[in-house]
């Protein structure tokens, strides 16, 4: 049988490989499609957890549904902000890697 | 929800992921994301969150990854060209997210409620939006009215970004 533990051990990979992606590639649009993969990992473990926590009407413990409802609307606005930002960088300085972009680099 | 079902989506999501972040060409990692983001919104309907599973594709998969792919054709990105790789930090990088999945495996092992199935439930979750819906409107609103706030503040963030600079 499939356990809480699974999809948290699911989510715990999920999350780490968008961590990596974050830390190792050098595009700017990848990095924004890793932290994707972070909040989505969370979303997981918080489905799971609403899952879990079944009241005692029987029904999931739907707290964790409506928060992921709000993170996914964040999401949505983060990207829409951060693919701007992108857009406008890339007028300035015609690049989306990170270690061109250094002015600010100590 | 069978254990074939949840190992192949889990799976699905996992390999997926990974081509995203070890694809060097933008235009694959986004349709591997697209992929990736499907087989995780299969496993949300595994755990009867229907409605949270079809925003996943329609926000994620439909409008999210739509405004990837434009601004990637928009800036004609193409595979990133071979670059010096600076080896010592690509190892920092990898070692310190191998130490967050080793602590967060280590966080799982000794929680006593993840060996537990999942309870059944008393009935089929088919008025799961109704339920949302519910409390989404009765007990959230004010943090809805303010999600609608912050995505109009958003909007206009990137109209204003988006602008060109008036010589």
């Amino acid at each position: 049988m499939i356990t809480l533990g699974d999809y948290l051990v699911v989510s715990a990979i999920l999350f780490t490989m968008g961590f990596a992606g974050v830390m190792l590639r050098r595009n700017l649009i990848v990095i924004l499609m890793s932290l994707e993969l972070m909040l989505n990992a969370a979303n997981l473990s918080l489905v799971a957890f609403s899952r879990f926590r079944v009241g005692a009407n029987g029904l999931p413990n739907y707290n964790g549904q409506v928060f992921v409802f709000f993170v996914i609307t964040v999401a949505a606005a983060e990207v829409a902000v951060g693919l701007a930002l992108l857009v406008a960088l890339y007028r300035a300085r015609q690049t989306t890697n990170v270690e061109d972009i250094r002015s600010l680099k100590f | 929800m069978s254990p074939f079902l949840f190992w192949l989506f889990a799976s699905l999501t996992l390999i997926f992921g990974a081509a995203v972040v070890l694809n060097p060409n933008p235009v694959a990692s986004a349709l591997s994301l697209v992929a990736s983001f499907l087989g995780l919104s299969a496993l949300f309907m595994s755990l009867d969150a229907f409605f949270i599973g079809i925003i996943q594709v329609l926000v994620y998969a439909g409008a999210v990854m739509v405004l990837f792919l434009f601004i990637i054709m928009l800036l004609d990105l193409r595979a990133e060209e071979r670059r010096r790789i600076n080896w010592l930090a690509a190892a920092g990088g990898f070692g310190v997210a191998v130490i967050l999945l080793v602590q967060i495996c280590v966080v799982i092992v000794h929680f006593q409620a993840a060996k537990q199935t999942f309870p059944p439930l008393a009935r089929p979750t088919s008025a799961d939006v109704w339920n949302i819906g519910q409390l989404l409107f009765m007990n959230y609103n004010l943090p809805f009215q303010v999600i609608g706030v912050l995505v109009l503040v958003a909007t206009v963030g990137v109209v204003l970004l988006s602008r060109r600079e008036p010589r």
